[in-house]
């Protein structure tokens, strides 16, 4: 039994840049970095989102916890519309929506202690800092594997991968449902990324949460994902359960995607083997008309260049936004 | 003869808490027309053996306390700033993680490449312009002649590391070192920029020493890998060994911690701990506080690299107990 948690429908943010100069003569544009974006993400699950640099999966981890405001379409959570509602009665969601972000040097402020670190949202919560506030960051750090020594100490003495704990700490202390871990292990080398995954794993069953799992390295978002969306210049193009989306990815950015990872081994050596994809990330500013792939893609159309194909259900649980499949 | 000798290269940096040795007795090899990987995690010293073979660190606070490099029969090490720029060049070239930050924005990539082949060869303007296009077309950038003209920030990210390379090959080195040339690219650029590596070893011959921290990127370019762990080579096989038959636990564990493409794990397996930083470095063996399977004794001495089957040397005292049958 599935039930939605979040379900965004529409959602777009579009940026306007580059305006005013001399005299405000310089035109502005508009970048629209998610355009009318739909999907849905169960309670207990991880959705994995994948796409490459400024394909707006960032901005779509911020809108849903409307850390930035959308410019059109609703977010509810939990079956709540919190797309208009106002400050004070956003906070009391927010209780229920962290996140984490990539960097755990530039995240956490070097002049507070761990505890004060782990404790601020409580303390914005309405808690009052004391015994009480100090149990729970206790109980916290020992939940991350940090000793409770750790409370006096600044972020400065620790690693990357133990901040990233302190982190994990500070978005799990008031007990969320939803957290979007933004490339929250991106940023580690490999030996301790391995560790935090596994504790994101654990907390997940310990807390039941429910993961948006941000990030652009396809292996780590398979291992950790129940189902995998995939982004390219701010539309979703490929939603499916892990296992379908990489063993039979349908969109051709999909199957690019997939077919440029590194090999595992040097036998599976993917040069001249597995086909590339040419080309560069279109701007933003400027992506090409109907599909945004088209410019790059093996298959191309003339339709493609025209109409901007729709995300449709090719099969159960498998939505592709690409005209090949829409017949 | 080997194209560059490493041998037991020990480089030392001035700290506050004195001098730190980044490196420690590095030793390897690299032929014509072989690709070197080399692959650690931070601070595993991987991009100070490649600065320290290029020359590039500042001395003070850097110091190659030990051991010489040797290039085409030429002593790096005892060599003069002077006769060292005539080696960068035309002898090693070298290319870097940022693109955008190893380009300098107020000059037009081709003055930028141009500069560099003026530097080493006597060509007039007209001869410049026309070798600068046609390194431009051999790494892949459409219509060469008229992007001479632009400047870094009209090129997105990949099309820059394809002008640092370039660059990088416009003096036709005989060893190129690449440092995570591919880090900052996203994945359809970095499968473009490896495949335009290693077809220009083909169509040149020349050497690569490709150093990053990505498992892939070995498994898709090296014919060698080199593991440093904390400084030192742990590990050193032909390609297919490190993948097959890693014999040092580190080594071991790099390869299982990485999720796979195609098959479900239930969980990873984490190497326990964290790395430590070069002034913190523990006694003995220096992975032994992580290791699975240490004894008492990886901590009083350091395991030296020794050779346990052909061509494959490791570093680690159980290794040959532990190594799979």
């Amino acid at each position: 039994m599935t039930t939605p948690l979040v379900t965004a429908t529409g959602l777009s943010k579009h940026f306007e840049v580059g305006g005013g100069g001399f005299f405000g003569l310089r035109k502005a544009a508009t970048l629209k970095a998610v355009d009318e974006v739909s999907f849905t993400i169960n309670a207990g699950e991880t959705l994995g989102l994948v796409g490459e640099s400024g394909c707006g999966k960032s901005t779509l981890g911020r809108l849903l916890l409307r850390l930035i405001e959308p410019t059109s379409g609703t977010i509810t959570f939990d079956g709540n519309d919190i797309t208009r509602i106002g400050r004070m009665e956003m906070r009391g969601y927010r209780r229920s929506m962290q996140i984490i972000f990539q960097d755990p040097y530039g995240a956490l402020n070097p002049r507070m202690s761990v505890e004060d670190i782990i404790a601020e949202p409580l303390v914005i919560h309405g808690e009052r800092p004391g015994a009480e506030t100090r149990r729970k960051v206790t109980e916290m750090l020992g939940k991350v594997g940090l000793p409770a020594r750790a409370l006096d100490r600044f972020p400065h003495e620790f690693s990357g991968g133990q901040r990233q704990r302190i982190g994990i700490a500070r978005a799990l202390v008031l007990h969320p449902r939803l957290i979007v871990c933004d490339e929250a292990v991106s940023a580690l080398d490999v030996s301790v990324q391995a560790q935090i995954v596994n504790l994101l794993q654990d907390l997940q069953r310990e807390m039941g949460l429910t993961y948006l799992f941000i990030a652009h390295d396809l292996s780590v978002v398979r291992h950790i994902s129940d189902r995998v969306a995939v982004m390219y210049l701010g539309k979703v193009v490929e939603v499916a359960d892990k296992k379908t989306i990489y063993a039979a990815p349908l969109h051709p950015y999909t199957q690019a995607l997939i077919a440029a990872v590194p090999a595992q081994h040097p036998a599976q050596r993917s040069r001249g083997r597995r086909q590339r994809i040419a080309g560069d990330i279109p701007s933003a500013l400027n992506p090409p008309s109907g599909c945004r792939f088209h410019t790059r893609c093996p298959h191309v159309m003339p339709v493609c260049r025209e109409r901007a194909p729709e995300l449709r259900e090719a099969a159960a649980g498998h939505q592709v936004a690409c005209h090949l499949t829409d017949t | 003869m080997n194209l560059l000798e490493v041998r037991g290269l020990t480089t030392a940096f001035m700290t506050g808490r004195g001098e730190v040795n980044a490196i420690e007795e590095v030793s390897f090899s690299l032929k014509e027309g072989e690709i070197l990987g080399i692959v650690g995690e931070s601070g595993s010293g991987k991009s100070v053996t490649a600065l320290t073979v290029m020359g590039l660190l500042p001395q003070p606070p850097a110091r190659v306390a030990a051991g010489e490099v040797v290039f085409n029969g030429q002593n790096l090490t005892r060599m003069s700033d002077r006769d060292m720029q005539r080696i960068r060049g035309p002898g090693i070239s070298m290319i870097f993680q940022e693109p955008m930050t190893s380009l300098n924005p107020v000059f037009s990539i081709g003055d930028q490449i141009m500069e560099t082949i003026a530097a080493h060869e006597r060509l007039s303007q007209a001869d410049l312009r026309k070798r600068a296009i046609d390194m431009l077309d051999k790494v892949g950038i459409p219509s060469a002649s008229k992007r001479l003209d632009d400047y870094p920030h009209q090129m997105s990210g990949g099309q820059r590391q394809r002008v640092m390379i370039a660059m990088a090959l416009a003096c036709n080195p005989k060893l190129l070192i690449a440092d995570e040339p591919t880090t900052a690219l996203d994945v359809t650029i970095q499968a473009q920029i490896l495949d335009l590596l290693m077809d220009l070893r083909d169509e040149f011959g020349m050497a690569i020493m490709i150093i990053t921290h990505n498992m892939g990127v070995i498994a898709e370019t090296a014919d060698r890998v080199l593991v440093m762990y904390a400084g030192r080579v742990i590990e050193e096989a032909p390609v297919a060994q490190v993948f097959d038959r890693p014999l040092h636990p580190y080594t071991r564990g790099l390869l299982e911690c990485v999720p796979s493409l195609t098959e479900d794990k239930p969980r990873l397996v984490a190497i326990p701990g964290t790395l430590p930083e070069p002034a913190r470095r523990p006694p003995g063996c220096r992975f032994a506080p992580r290791c699975s399977h240490a004894l008492p004794a990886c901590s009083e001495a350091i395991p030296g690299l020794e050779l346990l089957e052909p061509a494959h040397a490791v570093a680690c005292f159980r290794a040959k107990e532990l190594a799979p049958a």
